[in-house]
């Protein structure tokens, strides 16, 4: 047991340590592919210490909730790090405590705690842009919610570690088009929950068309840099769902040997790069949507994760 | 077959209904036309898929065959004859938005798996996939034909009605006689050939290939 909570405070580390890399990583690449130097990839690190080392300031409007956010902000993925393979594939201490919906329902608290803290903030912007992502979250949710049933469908668990190892014990498994389907409509949840082009514009910096930024335009000091921080671990921790869970569950480490561990470590950070440059296809070769094209964006999603359920009914 | 085959003979279904409810929503000539000719390599490579193994020379023949009639010769008529600015439009007129075409199209797709289901149960095919998702592709086409205004999206919606029945036809009858073959594979570029010829005349006259508008004759009045 002891391993165990070993194990699992190293997650945390990996999740805590690294994603901010990933961000800068992506950033990076973004600025590289419309030739341009761009930041250091150790920039967002940078952010933080300077961030945190500022002082605060609160409208004076403000409650108790816009101050607590932060902080429900910064302990959501960690916490959902513990319900998820991020470096073994085997279950460690807290792997029973909660499914993949939970971990979904988790997230929702941070949205929701996001959400009154932009609206509390007093910045006309800031309701705009949660009213902005409460629609993008209401469409995504049966995504969700049908991704889900589609899982439990074909692997008769919501259980990480379970489904994890479902999908490679046949090989067949992997290629059956239920799984497929899944990973694209996945992969666009990815991209509209945290922000991305074609649903969002990460480095835009006109209020008016901001959907999950301009939530974040009243914080200050630390509390910014908690809000920065959460952010950059959700796209982590979404990752490591996608990949660990969904994809490819190869690479983690079978044993708790401090060797298995920091291979496991490795391969895993490989394997986010991979889907940072797929992300970074993605938001270099789209543009964003209008506000109400996202609707058909997230529709599009929901026929995939519709089809992929269908395809398995049909037990072909 | 073995499971590998199987799955990815899925996988293939999958896309292709996708494909389908793709094209009664996209906003583009080009890009209806662009799906089409993936929704065509889908039917050809599930054909090539179940006349693998067993080998079956007649799907095989079938998949050759829609490789060169809707892949190369439907596309290249289209192009050819069609005005380019017809292609070039962006925002084709559409009877319903979006969110409601995709909801109904995935609808359609329940009825036709459904539909399937019944019919599997008396009489077993080669792959239900195949039976299922043909049915749903014919109930999309037929859709994507009467959401669609414009004569070159109506076309496709016909053809993509086809390719759902085609892809029907291999799971039912996957020894259909290669005659019957051929002669789609004429008949259906003569098809195109001729509502391409339409499309272009009605655009020469009236700047426009919104067929859909033409239901009432109109006398010109001197």
């Amino acid at each position: 047991m002891a391993q165990s909570i070993a194990l699992n405070l190293a997650q945390i580390a990996f999740v805590l340590l690294l994603s901010p890399l990933f961000a800068g990583i992506l950033a990076r690449c973004k600025e590289l592919v419309q030739s341009k130097r761009g930041p250091s990839i150790f920039q967002p690190y940078r952010d933080l210490r300077k961030l945190f080392s500022k002082d605060e300031r609160v409208p004076a409007g403000s409650t108790w909730i816009f101050r607590t956010a932060p902080y429900v902000i910064f302990i959501v993925p960690l916490t959902i790090t513990l319900l998820i393979p991020v470096l073994t594939n085997f279950p460690l201490f807290m792997a029973f405590a909660g499914d993949m919906l939970a971990a979904g329902f988790i997230f929702a608290v941070s949205g929701l705690f996001f959400t009154l803290a932009a609206i509390d903030g007093e910045n006309t912007y800031g309701a705009m842009g949660a009213s902005r992502t409460r629609m993008v979250g209401f469409l995504a949710e049966p995504v969700i919610i049908i991704a889900l049933f589609t899982v439990s469908f074909v692997a008769n668990s919501t259980i990480p570690y379970i489904v994890q190892q479902h999908w490679v014990h046949p090989i067949a498994n992997f290629f059956a088009p239920s799984h497929i389907l899944l990973l694209i409509a996945f992969f666009m949840i990815i991209l509209a929950e945290t922000g991305k082009i074609p649903v969002d514009n990460p480095s835009g910096h006109f209020e008016l068309a901001m959907v999950d930024e301009s939530k974040a335009l009243e914080f200050s000091g630390r509390s910014a840099a908690l809000v920065k921080y959460g952010g950059y671990m959700k796209f982590t921790v979404l990752a490591v769902i996608f990949l660990n869970v969904l994809t490819t569950p190869w690479g983690l480490a079978s044993s708790g040997s401090p060797a298995a561990v920091l291979l496991a470590a490795i391969a895993v950070s490989l394997k986010i790069v991979a889907l940072v440059l797929a992300v970074v296809v993605v938001e270099s070769t789209y543009a964003k949507l209008r506000l109400f094209r996202i609707a058909e964006f997230l529709g599009a999603a929901f026929v995939v994760s519709v089809t992929a359920m269908v395809t398995d009914l049909l037990h072909l | 077959m073995s499971a590998v085959i199987a799955e990815l003979n899925a996988l293939v279904l999958g896309l292709f209904i996708i494909t389908t409810i793709a094209m009664t929503v996209a906003r583009q000539i080009g890009a209806c036309m662009q799906l089409f000719i993936v929704q065509s390599l889908l039917l050809a490579a599930s054909a090539f898929l179940l006349g693998a193994s067993p080998v079956s020379w007649h799907l095989i023949a079938l998949g050759c065959v829609t490789l060169a009639s809707k892949v190369v010769v439907i596309p290249w008529v289209i192009r050819a004859l069609v005005p380019g600015e017809v292609h070039q439009r962006r925002e084709l007129s559409q009877t319903i938005d979006v969110p409601a075409a995709l909801l109904i199209s995935l609808g359609l797709t329940l009825i036709g798996y459904a539909f399937a289901l019944h019919l599997m149960r008396s009489a077993p095919s080669l792959s239900p996939g195949n039976l299922a998702m043909g049915i749903a592709g014919l109930l999309v086409g037929l859709f994507l034909l009467a959401v669609r205004i414009e004569a070159v999206p109506q076309l496709l919606g016909i053809l993509a009605m086809e390719n759902g029945a085609f892809l029907a036809g291999i799971a039912v009858a996957p020894d259909f006689p290669l005659i019957a073959e051929l002669a789609i594979a004429f008949d259906v570029p003569l098809l195109a050939f001729i509502v391409a010829l339409l499309a272009r005349t009605a655009y020469r006259r009236m700047g426009t290939t919104e067929v859909g508008g033409l239901s009432a004759l109109r006398e010109r009045v001197h």
